[in-house]
C-alpha cells in the first residue's frame, strides 16, 4: 500500500495528536470539527488514552486545565461559538502558564453564524482570546498535510513556552481529504518540574494557579510573561514566501484563502503580471520582517481573508503605511473565487486589460 | 459486470467514497434501467452531499430522493418522507447511499423489514484501504460488523474503492487488491466491483475485473 493515507483535516488532526503523545482530549461536537471528536471516540479506548465528551465546551476546556496541571499532553477542539465558550478557559490556561493545544475549525459568525468556513476569529485568536494581558501561539494551516504537522508543532510549542496553543483552521481545511504522511519521530524533551505530580514526600507542594491577590506579584508575573513572548516573537515565525522574488504586487493570506491566493497568482503570472504571496503560518507571532521587506519593493498589498478583514491591520502594521494595503474578501461562510483574487490582482497592476 | 438487484445499498467506513460510487453507480445503471433513483440517506454529514450531484442527474433523468434539508446548512438529522417509495414502489432501480459507520446505517434500519421481505437487494460494503481507521481486513470486518448490527441487514458484497484521492495512481489500485482480497476472505463476500477515478480507468480494465470509472464529484482546492 501507498506510504500515505487519504485523511480528512479533522481527522489528521486528532491522529497527529495521539502520536504527539495527547492521551487525552475533551471536546463537545459542533459542525465543522465534530470529527476531531468522532476520531478521538474511536481511537482513545483503543490505546488506553482518554476520550470525553464534556457536558460543554466551558467543561471541556476547565477539563484541559486539570490535565495540563498534571503535565500531560492535552487537547480540546471545537468551532467558532464553541470557542468563545472556552475564552475563559484559555485565559485562566494563560495566567497560570499551562500548556495545552486549542483547535478552532472557524464556521461563519458572528453567534450561532453558519456551518460554512470562515476565517473571521482571527482577532479573537490573535489578540488575547480571553480577558487580561496574554498571548496565545496561533498556527494556520494551509493543507490536510499541514494540519497534522503544525498539531505535533503545537504541542512542542505549548510546551516549550508554558503556554496554550491555537491551531486555527477553517471548516475547509477540516473537511477537505488530502493524501497525508503521519511519520513523526515523536520525542517529548521539555521538562515539566512545576507540574501536579504528587510530592511523594519529597518535594515541596507545586500549585498551578491564576490567582495573584498583590498587584505587584501579579505585575512582575504578567511582565515575566511577557519576556518570554518576546523570545517566542524572535524565534517562532513561520510564513511561506511564494513567488516574491520578482513581486510588484504581493498577496497576504492564510489558511484556504492562500490556496485561493494561489490559484489567482499562477493565471496572473500567465497574465504577465508579478505577483506573489506571503503566507503567515504563525498568526502569532506574525511574520512582520517579510511584509516590512515587501513593502519596500512592492506597489500594494492585498489581503485575501474569508472575514471583513482582520489580519489587514496586522498587515498594515508590519509594513508601517508604506505602501497602500487593500482587501479582497468574502464573509459569513463564503469563500473568495480566484477569479474574484484574479481581477484584485488586475485592478492593483493599473486596470483590467 | 454482473447484473444489478433492484436495490444497491451503499454502506461503509466514515469517508470511504459511498457517495462518489452512489452517483457514478447511478450513471453506469442509468444506461441499463429507465427508473434510476438515487437515494440519500445520510443522517451523519451535513456536506458532500448526492445532492451536490443534481445538475449530473437532471441531465440523465436520474431522480434524487434526499431530505428538503439536504444542502441548505440546516445541520439537523433528517430523513426524506418520500424515501418509502424506494420499497413501494417496484418499478424502479435504486441506489441507496447510507451514511458513514454504524451511525449513519441506523437510519436504514426502517426501511429493512420492507427490504427483506422483497429481497430483491445488494447490501454493499464500500471499502478504502488508504484511509486510517480501516488499513487492514481486521479494522475493515469490524466497521462491517457494527454497521449490519445497527441496521439489522447482512452485507452481500464489497466495493474496493481503495484512493488517496486526485493523487492516486493506477499503481495505489493494483497495491490495493491484496487488500480487498483479504477483507474479502474475511467476510467471505465477493468484490463486486472496484471502482476507480476515469482517468485511470483504461490503463486498469484489463487487469481488474468489473471496473467502474468514476468522475469525482468533490473539485480539488
Amino acid at each position: 500500500m501507498a506510504d500515505k493515507i487519504l485523511m480528512k483535516g479533522n481527522e489528521a488532526i486528532a491522529e497527529a495528536a495521539i502520536k504527539a503523545g495527547c492521551m487525552h482530549y475533551f471536546g463537545y461536537p459542533i459542525t465543522p470539527q465534530t470529527e476531531v471528536a468522532a476520531y478521538m471516540a474511536k481511537r482513545m479506548p483503543k490505546i488506553g488514552g482518554c476520550f470525553l465528551q464534556a457536558e460543554s465546551e466551558i467543561a471541556a476546556i476547565n477539563m484541559v486545565y486539570g490535565v495540563a496541571s498534571t503535565g500531560k499532553r492535552v487537547m480540546t477542539s471545537s468551532s467558532s461559538p464553541g470557542i468563545s465558550l472556552k475564552s475563559e478557559g484559555l485565559s485562566y490556561l494563560a495566567g497560570s502558564d499551562l500548556p495545552a493545544l486549542i483547535v478552532n475549525v472557524q464556521r461563519g459568525g458572528p453567534g450561532l453564524g453558519g456551518i460554512q468556513p470562515s476565517q473571521a476569529d482571527y482577532f479573537q485568536a490573535t489578540k488575547g482570546g480571553g480577558h487580561g494581558d496574554f498571548k496565545m501561539i496561533v498556527l494556520a494551516p494551509s493543507s490536510v498535510q499541514e494540519m497534522a504537522d503544525l498539531t505535533v508543532k503545537g504541542f512542542d510549542l505549548a510546551d516549550k513556552y508554558r503556554m496554550p496553543t491555537m491551531l486555527l483552521a477553517d471548516g475547509t481545511m477540516g473537511q477537505m481529504m488530502e493524501p497525508v504522511s503521519l511519520d513523526y519521530e515523536v520525542k517529548e524533551t521539555v521538562d515539566k518540574p512545576w507540574a501536579t505530580t504528587g510530592t511523594k514526600m519529597e518535594r515541596e507542594h507545586n500549585i498551578v494557579t491564576s490567582l495573584f491577590l498583590k498587584p505587584d506579584e501579579l505585575e512582575d508575573l504578567v511582565v515575566e510573561r511577557y519576556e518570554r513572548y518576546k523570545v517566542v516573537e524572535e524565534n517562532e515565525v513561520m510564513y511561506e514566501e511564494y513567488m516574491m522574488d520578482d513581486a510588484d504586487i504581493c498577496i497576504a493570506a492564510f489558511g484556504i484563502a492562500a490556496r485561493v491566493a494561489k490559484n489567482a497568482i499562477n493565471e496572473a503570472r500567465k497574465q504577465g503580471i508579478k505577483v506573489g504571496l506571503i503566507r503567515p503560518i504563525t498568526l502569532w507571532p506574525f511574520p512582520v520582517a517579510p511584509f516590512k521587506k515587501a513593502a519596500d519593493k512592492v506597489k500594494e498589498i492585498i489581503s485575501v481573508e474569508l472575514s471583513m478583514g482582520q489580519m489587514i491591520e496586522d498587515v498594515r502594521l508590519a509594513c508601517e503605511c508604506k505602501v497602500p494595503v487593500t482587501l479582497c474578501s468574502r464573509t459569513g461562510g463564503m469563500i473568495p473565487s480566484p477569479e474574484q483574487v484574479l481581477e484584485a490582482i488586475t485592478r492593483a497592476n493599473g486596470g483590467a486589460k | 459486470m454482473n447484473k444489478f438487484k433492484r436495490l444497491t445499498l451503499l454502506c461503509g467506513h466514515y469517508g470511504s467514497g459511498k457517495t462518489n460510487v452512489a452517483v457514478n453507480l447511478a450513471f453506469y445503471l442509468k444506461e441499463q434501467y429507465n427508473n434510476v433513483v438515487v437515494a440519500d440517506l445520510d443522517i451523519v454529514n451535513p456536506y458532500f452531499r448526492t445532492k451536490d450531484s443534481i445538475d449530473d442527474f437532471k441531465a440523465r433523468g436520474i431522480e434524487l430522493i434526499c431530505s428538503q434539508y439536504t444542502n441548505t446548512n440546516v445541520d439537523i438529522p433528517a430523513l426524506p418522507a418520500n424515501m418509502y417509495r424506494l420499497t413501494a414502489d417496484k418499478d424502479i432501480t435504486a441506489v441507496i447511499d447510507v451514511g458513514g459507520d454504524d451511525r449513519g446505517a441506523y437510519a436504514l434500519g426502517r426501511l429493512v423489514p420492507e427490504i427483506k421481505a422483497e429481497n430483491n437487494f445488494d447490501m454493499l460494503m464500500v471499502i478504502n484501504g488508504y484511509r486510517p481507521l480501516t488499513p487492514d481486513a481486521e479494522s475493515t470486518v469490524e466497521v462491517m460488523r457494527e454497521i449490519e448490527t445497527a441496521c439489522g441487514l447482512e452485507f452481500t458484497g464489497l466495493v474496493n474503492n481503495s484512493n488517496i484521492g486526485e493523487e492516486t495512481t493506477a499503481e495505489d489500485i493494483i497495491k490495493s487488491i491484496g487488500y480487498a482480497n483479504e477483507v474479502s476472505q474475511a467476510s467471505g463476500l465477493p468484490i463486486v466491483m472496484t471502482s476507480v477515478k476515469r482517468e485511470l480507468y483504461d490503463g486498469l480494465k484489463n487487469k481488474i475485473d468489473n471496473l467502474l470509472p468514476m468522475t469525482l464529484q468533490a473539485k480539488p482546492v
